[in-house]
């Protein structure tokens, strides 16, 4: 599982709709204009990082003018191995959002788990996965209900849960930037959370403290020709936290700007799923191929690769 | 402990003493008993030198009466389990033969002789308080009316046993020290109660309340079972051979042959051996209790005494889930665990997805069929193997297409992948228990290698590393866990969970003990660790620890053993096959655990000595059905060296039961107080119990439902002191372990005695003092014993003191226990104010009410007991106090021991257990009698036991006394005269242990 942590080979996104700037939730206050030629800009890096420079393969969802949230793909769908968890967005109007990601992760052959209890509430944006266990924000999009069917859903990792005060989300202050590393902010808030978290885990965590909460907020990705892959905050945005992850000797660091859409509560993981789609076809499509694989690679290598698929 | 043989004169001599000092104390009790007229002639007795507080007897005037006038029941608990013993072997009127004529002699010379042989140098003075002890007993003697009763029902029990009553003895010599000391403590009990004419009826009682209690309930069963058990033991003697059925892990059966009264670790060793595992830490024994909840085997203490009505049936599971199975030195152990966590998993007891289903099935199906083979592996074949609680077809393929994968894997290959994918799985190793938490919300409390896991339906809300734990408590059906401050916190927490039953919380409480022990410590306790183990039960993890059986598995070497392996669904075949390790090697289990046993045994017989069985006990049973109760009961009779009182008898029985061989005096404490209770619902006695280390003072008060109505209060002190005893350890230990199971309450301080400091309290002293001024008695409790009354409270006081020769000046830690007792009660606050500072400073409790649980459990639990006896309106509280230093401490306020009607407190002063040699060697018992004495208020029971330990003898002298009275006896008088007594009459000793319990019966309405 820890192996495997951090390894993708797809990605979810929806582009962004015109309603945004207008309509999105947003915590922040209303004034900020957002301008969504802006967002285009940086949803195209963003797309272009995935795609060309880390070499995922991007699926990508039609935006829908009635759901002005809808670019925020991480909330409706939770993605771990090979199985998706459809959630009951906190949000009553991004509820509709579900709809597309769950076909397009079934078109991707993904185990569907939907959400249905409607008690349950849950957002993508507060699952932490941390490649040995989830923790889950209690926040006010996410409830415990929400939480147990996530647990359930993934029952060979503990699901812990964690209070949110103050933030939209779990992950507004907090992300994995490497295996066992946590990145958190350095609010009182980030900091009460990660000391949570450590409590409630098995496991020992690093952590990667970033002056700014909305910076620890960054992608990890292990990509067999890459390496450790981090997509992070620009200097331009948060320049303290940028030198925090400048530091980081191990990593590609690619920067990624996402001023615009943070005026509405959007980080960057909050603009994907990403999925580990493994050679599955050449594991179980033929015999044939597999001993040829086998043969190429290392036997090793391919129990490997076979766990990955299983593990998550 | 050699065989019998030569004392006989002192045996008769104690007799003699006995007698004259019961007819002294007859006449002081008549003359205190005006009260009851009828009583006092009858337990007059009441010693006044042997104990302190006179015990009147606590039951109800009618039992006393009853005992009087029938010769047959014997209060005395000690008096009890021995006259089981030998009124088991001979038929009724035998029994009674013997006790008035040659019993006496024969047996208590036989058995009481050796020990007190090899003791007598240093203990003569012993052996006064024994014979006084004993005359204590005879006046006891007077069995009540429930014991007669009681007698009959046991009569036929006895009688079967009885079967091979003469050649038992010879047997039972030559088979472990322990059980001749168990005889010899049974025959000086019954030679006692002969005297008292009541033995056969005593022994009835004793079964009777055996199974009473195992009617009664959960709590009751352990009592009657342990009762059982000593029956058998003496059955045992004759050699009884029990055949125990062990479900492997592969799902065959292993029928085992056992002698009835052998420890859990005889039979866990025979089948590791024929399992041929060597690595056999990670494993145990378990059985299903009465209520079908899994307990484990203790491989420290008789198989009998712990599956009490239960069958022998037993399985053979992984306890301590290796963290990291690739550690594991042999191929058959991570086999073996394997077929743990098959079970595990198809039960769905460690969930996982369904792809980890389909890929532990995989590793399954090729370490057990090998490679893929398309013509013999057919889905209908797979489906013989269960791999998730619920299989579906998709499962099933998936399965095989993995299992393709896995070509040329051996077997062994194929479990490392297995537990290596295993081993990540969340709920890996976690012992889950149902539990709610201070708010009434169901939880499951997660115990496992790390620390405690507390989830609430499927996520997880909270951890505790066992770093983090400072301490391991349980009381009654709450388990408490303290907190180590955190970085900005400068108090420490106390976490409480109210589990289903006294039982679970105290399985939980065991649970997390071995966890911690095994996974966290290097080594395994060491005594100076035991402070840490401040009140109820000194269990303590005694196998290895993970450390050391890695240490252990490096000296392995052998060629890897052949074992076949057996798809555990299908193919049921038996591991015969598989090589024996070596019959040497049994030989060596086999005498390990013997001796072990013997060392224990020696503590038995006290037990069964002590435990007189009286009918009391069966209230008792009745109570709350606790286990603590039970539990309660059975520390009494590890500390006895002799029971007395009728009532303290009664409470003893349970005791004895209850109790683990090994450790007394922790159980005395609580057993006595248990006792005390169940003794006080039935007759409201007191009971004093004193080993020479620790003084237990019960105070027993009941009131009647009216509060107008004079309570009866029993108050127990036991006093014990160690005379030049350097291991105190042992006795410690088995206190503990007796403890442990018998004991409501128990506390286990994880982290090292650093920590436990902070726990420690000097306010010891002082409450010796107390408990020793606290007379017994005389008039204390005036047992207006209103048969009407329905509410009955009981107040027992427990006392003990503990001299440790090493522990005495440095070890000052006193650990407050559950102080949320006294939140809950008001009175019981003021009764351990009054006890002594300790109380004080145990506030603790309040971390406890954290909880807010707290309250209704008390509530709660006080119901149950009241079931057996009484309507549940009875609240009970407990408070233990524990000091290293008794002996520092002067005074106790034992004034302010105040007595609530409606409650029952229970205040249990113990002295730091030594250090000494961690090891415990298990003691020889010199002797151990026991004595009891009964005025109409107060009901004194004295336990002496004297054990050789290291050369060195331990003279352990245990008070129990029980106050009976309305609520206008002067309690707190009565205790401080106690103890007072105790003190007086042993100057040499010191007051390890005070345990004050306090009943008061309410009427319903008070609640």
């Amino acid at each position: 599982m820890q192996a495997d942590f951090g390894r993708f080979t797809h990605a979810v996104i929806r582009a962004a709709p015109d309603s945004l700037a207008a309509q999105a939730l947003r915590s922040g206050p209303a004034e900020l204009q957002v301008d969504m030629e802006a967002v285009r800009r940086e949803e195209e890096q963003y797309v272009s990082v995935l795609e060309k420079t880390l070499g995922l393969r991007v699926v990508r969802l039609e935006a829908d003018e009635e759901l002005p949230d809808c670019v925020f793909v991480e909330d409706p769908a939770v993605v771990c191995g090979n199985t998706a968890l459809i959630t009951r967005p906190g949000a009553p109007s991004r509820r509709k959002e579900t709809e597309a990601l769950k076909t397009a992760l079934a078109n991707l052959d993904l185990n569907i788990v939907e959400m249905t209890d409607e008690s349950a509430t849950l957002d993508g944006g507060d699952v932490l996965f941390t490649g040995r266990e989830f923790f889950v924000g209690l926040s006010k999009r996410t409830n415990r209900r929400g939480a147990e069917i996530l647990a359930d859903t993934f029952q060979d990792y503990a699901v812990s849960t964690v209070p949110v005060l103050g933030t939209l989300h779990l992950k507004s202050f907090c992300s994995m930037a490497g295996p066992g590393l946590i990145a958190i902010g350095s609010s009182e808030a980030a900091q009460k959370a990660l000391k949570t978290m450590q409590q409630m885990s098995d496991h020992k965590y690093d952590k990667l403290t970033v002056p700014d909460d909305l910076a620890a907020n960054c992608i990890y990705m292990n990509l067999p020709d890459k390496g450790h892959v981090l997509l992070h905050c620009t200097p331009e945005q948060f320049p303290e936290s940028a030198k925090v992850f400048e530091k980081l000797k191990d990593h590609m660091l690619i920067p990624v700007p996402n001023d615009e859409k943070r005026k509405v509560d959007g980080c960057l993981t909050c603009c994907s799923v990403l999925i580990n789609k493994p050679s599955k076809l050449i594991l179980t499509t033929s015999l044939a191929q597999i001993s040829i694989s086998r043969e190429g690679l290392s036997t090793s290598t391919m129990t490997c690769s076979t766990h990955q698929q299983l593990g998550c | 402990m050699t065989t019998e043989v030569g004392s006989e004169p002192e045996v008769k001599k104690e007799p003699e003493k006995s007698s004259e000092e019961a007819q002294a104390e007859q006449q002081q009790q008549l003359a205190e008993q005006p009260a009851e007229p009828s009583e006092s002639e009858p337990s007059a007795a009441a010693e006044p030198q042997p104990t302190p507080t006179d015990s009147t007897k606590p039951d109800n005037t009618d039992q006393q009466e009853n005992a009087e006038a029938e010769p047959s029941s014997p209060p005395p608990s000690s008096g009890q389990k021995k006259e089981k013993g030998i009124s088991r072997f001979l038929p009724p009127w035998l029994k009674r033969q013997k006790s008035h004529s040659q019993v006496e002699p024969k047996e208590s010379s036989s058995p009481t002789d050796t020990p007190n042989q090899t003791l007598t140098e240093k203990q003569e003075e012993e052996e006064k308080e024994e014979e006084e002890a004993e005359a204590a007993e005879e006046q006891v003697g007077k069995a009540p009316e429930e014991a007669e009763k009681r007698q009959e029902e046991a009569g036929p029990k006895e009688e079967g046993e009885a079967v091979s009553p003469v050649v038992e003895q010879p047997a039972e010599t030559k088979e472990v020290k322990a059980e001749v000391k168990e005889e010899v403590k049974a025959e000086e009990v019954q030679a006692e109660n002969n005297s008292v004419g009541s033995v056969e009826t005593q022994p009835a009682k004793e079964e009777k309340e055996g199974t009473s209690a195992e009617k009664k309930g959960e709590k009751g069963g352990e009592e009657v079972q342990e009762s059982s058990v000593l029956s058998p033991l003496k059955l045992g003697k004759k050699m009884k051979i029990v055949v125990c059925h062990v479900t492997l892990l592969d799902g065959t059966q292993f029928p085992c042959e056992v002698e009835k009264r052998a420890k859990g670790q005889y039979l866990f060793f025979k089948v590791c051996e024929h399992l041929n595992l060597l690595e056999k830490d990670y494993f145990g024994l378990s059985f299903k209790d009465n209520a079908d909840q899994r307990c484990w085997l203790d491989p420290t203490k008789e198989i009998k005494r712990q599956i009490r009505n239960s069958q022998w049936q037993f399985a053979f599971n992984v306890k301590f889930y290796p963290p990291d199975p690739s550690q594991l030195t042999e191929d058959i152990t991570r086999y073996l665990l394997c077929l743990q966590l098959r079970q595990d998993v198809s039960s769905g007891r460690l969930p996982c997805s369904f792809v980890t289903h389909a890929l532990l099935g995989s590793y399954t199906l090729q370490a057990e069929l090998g490679d893929y083979d398309p013509e013999e592996q057919r889905l209908d074949s797979i489906a013989d193997f269960q791999f998730a609680p619920s299989q579906t077809k998709e499962l099933e393929e998936k399965v095989v297409e993995l299992h393709k994968s896995h070509r040329g894997m051996t077997p062994a290959q194929a479990d490392v992948q297995f537990l290596e994918n295993a081993k990540k799985l969340s709920m890996y190793g976690v012992d889950l228990h149902h539990a709610k938490d201070s708010e009434g919300v169901d939880i499951m409390l997660g115990v496992c290698a790390n620390g405690l896991l507390i989830y609430k339906d499927r996520l997880r809300i909270n951890r505790f590393a066992w770093p983090k734990i400072l301490k391991i408590s349980y009381k009654r059906s709450n388990f408490y866990i303290k907190i180590r401050p955190g970085e900005a916190e400068q108090f420490e927490s106390t976490v409480g969970f109210k589990l289903p039953n006294h039982r679970a919380a105290k399985r939980v409480w065991k649970v997390c003990v071995e966890h911690h022990t095994f996974f966290r410590l290097t080594n395994p306790e060491q005594p100076t660790k035991s402070k840490f183990l401040t009140l109820g039960s000194k269990f303590r993890y005694s196998g290895r620890t993970q450390a050391q059986t890695r240490q252990a598995s490096t000296l392995i070497d052998r060629p890897a053993p052949y074992f076949e392996r057996t798809s555990s669904k299908r193919i049921s075949r038996s591991l015969d096959g598989a090589p024996v390790i070596s019959v040497s090697d049994h030989g060596h289990m086999l005498d390990s655990a013997r001796t072990p046993g013997s060392g224990e045994n020696g503590h038995d017989p006290a037990l069964e000595l002590s435990s007189d069985s009286k009918s009391p006990q069966v209230e008792e049973e009745a109570e709350p059905g606790k286990g603590a109760v039970a539990g309660a009961v059975p520390a009494e009779l590890p500390f006895e060296t002799g029971t007395d009182g009728a009532d303290s008898s009664e409470t003893k029985k349970g005791n004895v039961h209850l109790g683990t061989v090994s450790s007394a005096e922790s159980r005395n404490i609580d057993q006595s107080a248990e006792d005390k209770l169940n003794s006080e619902i039935n007759g409201q006695p007191e009971v004093i119990e004193v080993v020479e280390e620790t003084v237990v003072i019960e105070e027993v008060v009941k009131a009647a439902k009216p509060k107008s109505s004079a309570p009866e209060v029993s108050v127990t002190v036991a006093s014990s002191a160690t005379e030049e005893v350097p291991e105190v350890k042992e006795e410690e230990e088995k206190s503990a372990s007796s403890d442990s199971e018998s004991e409501e309450e128990a506390e286990f301080h994880p982290q090292s005695p650093s920590d436990s400091a902070h726990h420690i309290q000097e306010e010891p002293e002082e409450e010796q003092e107390q408990s020793q001024k606290a007379p017994p008695t005389n008039a204390e409790p005036q047992q207006d014993a209103e048969p009407e009354t329905t509410d009955k409270v009981e107040a027992v006081v427990n006392q003990q003191k503990e001299e440790d020769e090493k522990t005495p000046g440095e070890e000052t830690v006193v650990a407050p226990e559950d102080a949320p007792n006294g939140h809950h009660v008001q009175d019981g606050e003021e009764a351990l104010t009054s006890l002594g500072a300790v109380a004080e400073e145990e506030e603790e409790l309040e971390p406890c009410v954290v909880n807010g649980d707290a309250s209704h459990a008390e509530t709660e639990r006080v119901p149950q007991v009241i079931c057996c006896s009484e309507p549940p309106v009875v609240k009970t509280e407990m408070v233990t106090i524990s000091d290293t230093f008794a002996a520092q401490k002067t005074e106790i306020a034992t004034k302010e021991v105040p007595i609530v009607h409606t409650e029952t407190k229970t205040i249990t002063y113990e002295a730091a257990q030594l250090d000494g040699t961690g090891d415990g060697e298990p003691g020889v018992l010199m002797t151990a009698q026991t004595i009891t004495s009964e005025s109409l208020c107060t009901t004194t029971t004295t336990h002496i036991t004297k054990t050789l330990k290291g050369g060195l003898s331990e003279t352990r002298i245990e008070k129990r006394i029980v106050i009976t009275g309305d609520s206008d006896i002067d309690h707190d008088q009565a205790l401080a005269q106690a103890i007072k007594e105790a003190k007086e009459q042993h100057p040499d000793m010191s007051v390890t242990r005070v345990v004050v319990h306090k009943e008061t019966e309410l009427a319903e309405d008070d609640d």
